[in-house]
């Protein structure tokens, strides 16, 4: 009979934990350090990969972009090395031909440009975009509107700033819509400010991007129908891979490339960053596992050591026990409750601690436009526990059996 | 109240070694018995199969009415609970228990509440004269108080027989005639009390002496009966 709700055997299990309390300390910092090495790795990594999933938020998870290069291999009578553009009409055409598109977005870009206020001065790249490019890379608007179909409609030299153009322009904090900024000796008027950071970003990065209507910069710097990045986004249930091989097919035929030239139209494609770094944090969670389990295990044997050298040292005293009465059972279950015991405590706290850890640097890190969850979730506590359950009875039974094996006559023959 | 019939005991530790002989032996109700013998005459032996410590390879053992042979471990504790007190040369008590708890620990495996234990372990201890050490822990009291402890914690349980092996062995002359007049005391109440020895004081207390001599009962006079006599 386990009697877990007397007192008495609770208070048999507590004078003989008290009794060596550096050892007793010893035993449970093991199970006490593997549990909170778990915990908070797990809670680390949770934090990490929503903290760069953050990032990413914003950027569409199955978006590709084309870039046209310089050909290398001769095709159709064309030798070479030759310099080809993807054009303005591409895009609509390849909206109707290949049906798996959602949105395909012409760009224009220029890299290094440099956008002046008053006497302060920012390195910036300049994008630009007609109002459905907001579906491949959202701007995350903090302060105006972002650009609209108007814009682009009357070329209105117009445009919206990241943050980091912001604050070194106006540095007071003052707010920068209305305002108009030089860049490259062209006005134009502020109306919003992109909130959006790192993340996946072709070109300059966002902080520093200046977007502009696309009529305006095809305009103001001579791109005619000349395309330099075309964006694309899949219906869902499509793969971004799969549309991107056939609108590479559809433009190398339009544009008398030959299909073995694989240097002549550059693809990058979300999809594949993103299952990279699924694959990187589902590497990191096993890391964390391996790691944590390996610790958690270790602090098992190592109670499980000192409990039989704890029998061991306590053979007279167990033989005293069986000679007065207790049952193999008596002794099976003290010796077992002892070490569940031993490892809840040594569990819990380390969980306790390694949640209070969680909680300090999810309030520190956390902020509006970045979120962080750190916190580990209460079933995972509940799976921790009851692990460390298991586990107390695992380390506990090879000492326990020894210990039942114990005769009474073992405490007359120890002097 | 004991009766032993052709009792053979072998250890099997590499070479055979045969300790007890066929021992016959029967012990009244009410009566004060001292084994005695030389180391390895097989006395310790015949006290643990008494004691249910320990298994007879041949023979039979009745206790109290019960045939005791073969038991469980489980079975075994629990007669050993309920009709053995033991008391112990090295005392055997345990050292984070203070005196009340070593002498209620017997109760504890017969599954009787803390407070009624706790209770009855005191009116034992006022029995033995310890009502002022009872929570005194056992290396704050002497070898006599501890052995007084250890015959409270044996009659706690109020067993058909007392066990005692060499229970003065680790005693000065002046305690050891203490724990003597206790297991006086308790003979007179009409206890069954066996006590193994190789003091003769002790022996002359008893009301019968039981000589093992190379794990057989000896029937002659023995050189302890001898002196004992003549003394």
């Amino acid at each position: 009979m386990i009697r877990l709700l007397d007192s008495d055997q609770w208070e048999e299990i507590f004078d003989s934990l008290t009794r060596n309390k550096a050892r007793t300390f010893l035993t449970a910092f093991g199970i006490f350090w593997g549990v909170f090495m778990l915990i908070l790795l797990m809670g680390g990594g949770k934090g990490l990969e929503t903290m760069l999933s953050s990032n990413f938020a914003g950027s569409a998870s199955n978006s590709g972009f084309m870039i046209s290069n310089q050909t290398t291999v001769a095709y159709h009578g064309f030798s070479k090395g030759r310099y080809w553009n993807i054009k303005l009409q591409d895009a609509a055409s390849l909206k109707n031909n290949i049906p798996e598109i959602d949105i395909a977005t012409p760009t224009v870009r220029y890299w290094g440009a440099s956008a002046k206020y008053n006497n302060k001065s920012s390195r910036v790249g300049l994008i630009g975009e007609y109002t459905d490019y907001a579906v491949v890379d959202n701007p995350r608007i903090i302060k105006g509107r972002a650009l609209n179909d108007v814009d682009v409609l009357q070329s209105r030299k117009v445009c919206v700033i990241g943050t980091k153009i912001m604050n070194e322009l106006f540095p007071n904090g003052e707010n920068p819509c209305g305002k108009f900024i030089d860049v490259n000796n062209i006005y134009y008027q502020i109306v919003g400010v992109s909130g959006k950071k790192g993340g996946i970003n072709v070109g300059s990065s966002p902080e520093s991007t200046v977007h502009l209507p696309y009529t305006t910069m095809q305009n103001l710097y001579n791109k005619g129908d000349n395309v330099d990045i075309l964006c694309l986004t899949a219906k869902s249930n499509h793969k971004m891979s799969d549309v991107q091989y056939k609108v590479e097919q559809y433009l190398k035929r339009v544009h008398d490339i030959s299909p073995d030239d694989t240097q002549a139209l550059m693809k990058i494609n979300t999809e594949a960053i993103y299952s990279m770094i699924d694959n990187l944090f589902t590497g990191i969670s096993i890391l964390v596992w391996m790691i944590g389990l390996g610790t958690l295990f270790s602090g098992a044997i190592g109670v499980s050591n000192i409990m039989i050298v704890t029998v061991k040292e306590r053979t007279t005293e167990i033989g005293i026990r069986r000679a007065i009465g207790a049952t193999p059972r008596n002794i099976l279950s003290m010796i077992l409750t002892e070490s569940i015991v031993l490892t809840l405590l040594a569990g819990m706290s380390g969980i306790v601690l390694a949640v209070l850890i969680l909680q300090v640097m999810e309030a520190a890190l956390s902020d509006p436009t970045l979120e962080a969850h750190f916190q580990i979730d209460f079933n995972l506590a509940i799976g921790a526990a009851s692990l460390l359950t298991l586990l107390g009875v695992a380390a506990g039974l090879a000492p326990a059996l020894r210990a039942m094996n114990i005769k009474p006559v073992d405490a007359m023959r120890e002097e | 109240m004991i009766h032993l019939r052709n009792i053979n005991k072998t250890y099997n530790n590499g070479t055979p070694l045969h300790v007890l002989k066929g021992i016959d032996l029967d012990i009244k109700k009410g009566e004060f018995v001292a084994i005695m013998g030389a180391s390895g005459s097989g006395k310790s032996t015949l006290l643990n199969i008494l004691g249910i410590l320990d298994n007879y390879d041949e023979g039979e053992y009745i206790l109290a009415d019960t045939l005791i042979k073969n038991l469980s471990e489980t079975k075994a504790a629990d007669y050993r609970n309920r009709l053995i007190g033991f008391i112990f040369q090295s005392f055997n008590l345990i050292s984070f228990k203070d005196a009340v708890e070593n002498v209620a620990l017997p109760l504890f495996y017969q599954g009787v509440s803390r407070r009624k234990r706790n209770a009855l372990a005191l009116e034992y201890l006022d029995k033995v004269g310890l009502k002022d050490w009872a929570h005194h822990y056992p290396n704050e009291l002497s070898g006599g108080q501890k052995q007084r402890v250890a015959i409270a914690r044996a009659l706690i349980t109020q067993p058909k027989i007392i066990l005692a092996d060499e229970p003065t062995g680790a005693l000065d002359s002046k305690t050891t005639i203490e724990v003597l007049d206790l297991l006086d005391e308790l003979h007179r109440q009409g206890m069954t009390i066996i006590v193994v020895t190789h003091e003769l004081d002790v022996g002359k207390r008893a009301d019968r002496i039981i000589n093992i001599i190379d794990g057989q009962v000896f029937t002659g006079k023995s050189e302890y009966q001898e002196n004992g006599k003549t003394k």
